[in-house]
């Protein structure tokens, strides 16, 4: 057992359902008791999606404790499948239904003999792997078997796409950003003259899985979701993948240049160095940015990252290398992957810390004492704490994470963003402390009031208890709208029964 | 049966129990801050975790009172001694925190794997010199706010049994007394006690906030009528004297295991009143509550009354309009109630649960009400089917959805009113005071709409996707 108040990344079906929810057209069914579908309420309120989350919920009562689901998980099956259509429905186990030990599988098989869509049993274990390692392996499991399929009737395309053309793996719903990143790296691949074989899974259709052998490449933004499909792909068919996030401007000429390598193999006979140069000279600010007078204050400040492996990693190397920023700690969540997170971002900070546990983080940075953190939504109440900035660059997050306007983390659009975060993280901090060398906005002591606080009426005890009571934010409106309403009848002793009785005549 | 028939008595339907609502789990959310010296420890997985945090937002920065006890492969394979785990981790709970109280969240997976939650704690009490109390609120049995029920009915148990008596020699007076009003002179509590006709005591059940706490308790002052405690009080330590024969009566409708404890095991008398929701609600509550007693209400009808009238503005909007309860947090039969007295229309209340016992006189005053106004009665749902609840939105097309936070968003996508269920577990919504708090939300759609109306964005999905 573990004490814990907090987690990075979420349980494993959140991670199958996530993966499932982004296809067109799927529906999950979690074998799950009733309230385990705050998914829905996760995706309605932090997407602000205007359809019906396809996830439903074949509910583990008393009853399935007792004498098993029986026909219940099949029933739930057909009925969907009935009623929405779905081209695929992913039958997702909890930590519930993991130490039940029913034979899902069976269901499974049993649902697909009435279903007219397709069946599949998400394959992951609750007590075994998290929500980026479930999404990574069901997005593969999915592609795995929609490949198999098509090559079993024998409709799986032959050869590539004539012009080159690449799969963008990974974009998945409540992924940080990911829509905006999406937008940005099919500009990306636009000004590139490459065309777009399929987005998985955002937005896509299982049927069209099949096509993914066509691209002569794959590009796998992020290192939580999509490798497993890539490295499989490559695998069956030898198609390549480009795994570096083109996160900063370093990083997405990295990519870039990998990109161009990847296709002259293949005999394209491309040269983006022209590009690269125009885009990271004059469209990005990035670049420009690092020489101003406004970096060069930033130098030798200390920061202090954390958060998922992909962000964590690109963020750190663009503070050091980008920005001579200093790093002191690096670190990420991603525990699984933490021999990786080291060899990147060893060489760009002090130290490096895995793990999985807030207080530790908070510890950190508490003994770090940094000018500025970039991290989750949990480092920023760190920072509120001790009153250091921090920027938010990696789930989890909440709706504000969530913008509508257009914020990408990637490409050269992305790397704009990044210096606004950045560079509003730090002056925010600064002003904070020249505002507190200098004594704060005001030095003259206010004379006047225009609202008076003090006041000719008498409170009984027990009503300014009662009115300390009430949140903070709204006591003064209500202590005003008590003495005005007990003005009016002249009443000048305040108890509790004025109190409220001023409450019921404003009405609020 | 004949048509008339049909109007006039409640039918009760039961679904396939295909629903959206909150874990019980979700009670630590409140019931940490209502009780302030608690400690809830929830025992479960990462799922259970993830839930609360999402749940309770931004309260979790605030170092709540409550923590996982995250279950990992070795506690469900029982390589790990329970006893051990729990002792090690309840001890730092002690050493960081120093609770008056620990509560145990049981939750799916320690029913699963059958763990003596009931069996550990005392022992671990005594060795820990911590009261732990054991709540089983789990998605397997009950839904939402039934948790706080499972959590109360645990703590009924926890209540003295007679008033404490060790300071009775140096006080003259009543202990109770003195305790109840430490600190004020004879004289005064000679004039307060004056104030209240005599009674046997009574005590309310039910967690609602502070300020609630305070206006149902003057509400009956003004009646005469004395509460000698709440259940739960503010601090675990506080927990009110329940002696046999005492009277109890439920605020809220989602505490009929609590109520059943109340009687069975502290051998109460049980008042089955309508709830203090709305203002017809509150008055019939507190006659209720008189009548049995035994004293005689006055001035109810005009106070009902008079918050009838400062809440003309906001019936204008609803009047007339229909209401669709989808069901997730046992309020539903007494907002409907509620809103069908305010002219309101409803045809369905999903309900989660229904226990025709304890919600007796609130369903007669559902009953009575729709009579009085000249409505159906609603057809109540009880385990609700979510898709088929949908099917009947579309077709009957009500002006108001009451729902869970997945639907909301999607219907209204679809031009259809929503108003989140959650506010209303979480506003203040009981008693004659607060009654323009439950319109406030009520009424919130209708009035963004108000402003939102002739721009022509009522429905913003394409329709026939596939």
């Amino acid at each position: 057992m573990k004490l814990a108040y907090w987690m990075y990344a979420g349980p494993a079906h959140i991670g199958t359902l996530r993966v499932a929810s982004s296809f067109k057209n799927v529906h999950a069914i979690m074998h799950a008791p009733l309230g385990d579908d705050y998914f829905n309420v996760m995706r309605s309120m932090l997407e602000r999606e205007r359809d019906f989350t396809p996830v439903t919920t074949s509910i583990v009562d008393r009853h399935v404790l007792a004498r098993g689901s029986q026909e219940r998980v099949v029933d739930n099956i057909t009925r969907k499948d009935k009623e929405e259509h779905p081209d695929l429905i992913v039958l997702t186990p909890t930590c519930t239904s993991s130490i039940l030990q029913e034979d899902l599988q069976n269901f499974v098989e049993r649902a697909q003999i009435e279903s007219k869509g397709d069946v599949l049993l998400a394959d992951v274990n609750h007590y075994r792997v998290n929500e980026l390692q479930a999404a990574d392996r069901t997005l593969h499991q999915i592609v795995q078997y929609y490949i198999e399929k098509a090559r079993k009737k024998g409709n799986l395309p032959e050869g590539k796409t004539e012009k080159p053309s690449v799969n963008i793996i990974g974009i998945s719903t409540l992924g940080f950003h990911n829509h905006h990143d999406c937008t940005e790296l099919k500009r990306l691949m636009a000004d590139l003259g490459i065309e777009i074989n399929e987005i998985i899974p955002e937005g896509a259709c299982v049927h069209n899985l099949k096509n993914l052998p066509k691209a002569w490449f794959n590009l796998v933004p992020y290192r939580e979701l999509g490798l497993m499909t890539a490295r499989y792909l490559e695998q069956e068919f030898g198609t390549p993948f480009v795994d570096i996030t083109p996160m900063g401007v370093v990083e997405t000429a990295r990519c870039l240049r990998k990109i161009q390598q990847v296709l002259n193999e293949q005999g394209a006979e491309v040269d983006y160095e022209e590009f690269i140069n125009e885009q990271t000279l004059h469209v990005s600010q990035a670049a420009w940015f690092s020489r101003s007078i406004d970096c060069q204050n930033l130098t030798g400040k200390k920061a202090v990252v954390f958060g998922d492996a992909t962000h964590a990693v690109a963020m750190t190397k663009i503070l050091a290398r980008e920005m001579g920023i200093h790093v002191v700690c690096a670190g990420t969540y991603c525990k699984y992957d933490a021999e990786w997170f080291r060899e990147q971002v060893s060489e760009y900070c002090d130290e490096v810390l895995i793990s999985e546990d807030n207080a530790e983080i908070g510890n950190m940075i508490a003994r770090i004492e940094p000018s500025a953190i970039f991290g989750t939504q949990m480092e920023r109440h760190v920072g509120k704490r001790l009153d250091i900035p921090c920027g938010v660059i990696a789930a989890p997050v909440h709706i504000q994470n969530f913008p509508i306007g257009y914020k990408p983390f990637l490409g050269y659009e992305g790397t704009n963003q990044i210096t606004d975060l950045v560079y509003n993280s730090f002056t925010l901090g600064m002003e904070d402390h020249l505002l507190e060398i200098f004594g704060g906005h005001d030095t003259k002591e206010v004379i006047t009031k225009g609202v008076s606080e003090a006041s000719d009426l008498n409170w009984t005890k027990e009503a300014q208890t009662e009115l300390n009571k009430i949140p903070g934010f709204v006591r003064g409106k209500i202590k005003r709208n008590t003495e005005k309403f007990a003005r009016e009848r002249n009443i000048n002793q305040i108890t509790i029964e004025v109190m409220y009785a001023a409450k019921e005549a404003v009405g609020a | 049966m004949t048509l008339a028939q049909a109007e006039s008595t409640l039918n009760f339907e039961c679904e396939t129990g295909n629903y959206h609502t909150f874990c019980p789990i979700s009670c630590v959310a409140w019931l940490y801050q209502k009780i302030e010296d608690s400690f809830f420890l929830v025992i479960g997985t990462k799922t259970c975790g993830y839930f609360l945090q999402n749940a309770m937002g931004v309260m979790i920065f605030a170092e709540p009172r409550y923590a996982m006890a995250e279950l990992e492969e070795g506690d469900i394979s029982a390589q790990l001694n329970d006893y051990n785990e729990l002792k090690r981790l309840c001890e730092q709970i002690k050493r960081d925190r120093n609770p008056s109280v620990i509560v145990w969240i049981g939750t799916c997976t320690t029913e699963i794997i059958k763990m003596d939650l009931e069996g550990l704690a005392p022992k671990l009490e005594a060795e820990i010199g911590i009261p732990i109390v054991t709540a089983r609120a789990n998605g397997l049995d009950y839904a939402f706010t039934q948790g706080e029920d499972t959590v109360l009915a645990a703590m009924v148990a926890r209540c003295p049994d007679k008033a404490p008596v060790a300071d009775v020699e140096k006080n003259e007076g009543n202990a109770i007394q003195k305790l109840l009003n430490f600190g004020k002179k004879k004289e005064e509590i000679a004039a307060e006690e004056s104030e209240f006709v005599k009674h046997p005591p009574l005590v309310l059940f039910g967690s609602v906030p502070d300020p609630v706490v305070t206006q149902l308790t003057l509400e009956l002052k003004k009646q005469g009528v004395k509460v000698s405690g709440w259940m739960p009080s503010k601090r675990y330590t506080e927990l009110p004297v329940v002696e046999e024969g005492y009277y109890a009566c439920g605020v809220n409708p989602f505490l009929s295991r609590t109520a059943s404890a109340f009687m069975r095991r502290r051998k109460c008398k049980l008042i089955g009143a309508a709830f203090p929701i709305g203002p017809d609600g509150t008055r019939a509550w507190i006659e209720k509550i008189c009548s049995v007693l035994g004293v005689e209400p006055k001035g109810l009808e005009e106070r009902e009354q008079q918050i009838w009238e400062s809440l003309e503005d906001y019936l204008q909007l609803i009047r007339g309009k229909s209401v669709f309860f989808m069901g997730d947090n046992l309020l539903e039969i007494s907002l409907a109630r509620f809103l069908i007295r305010c002219g309101m229309t409803c045809p369905e209340i999903g309900i989660p649960y229904m226990d025709k016992r304890y919600q007796g006189a609130e369903l007669a005053l559902l009953e009575k009400t729709c009579l009085e106004m000249g409505v159906p009665v609603p057809r109540i749902v009880e385990k609700p089917d979510n898709y088929n609840q949908v099917q009947r939105i579309y077709e009957l097309k009500p002006d108001l959805v009451i729902t869970g936070m997945a639907h909301a968003n999607p219907l209204e996508a679809r031009g259809i009113n929503t108003k989140w269920s959650v506010e209303f577990t979480f506003a203040q919504i009981h008693g004659f005071t607060n009654a323009r708090d439950i319109l406030e939300l009520v009424t919130r759609p209708l009035r963004r709409n108000n402003s939102l109306k002739d721009l022509g964005w009522d429905k913003l999905v394409k329709e026939a996707k596939v």
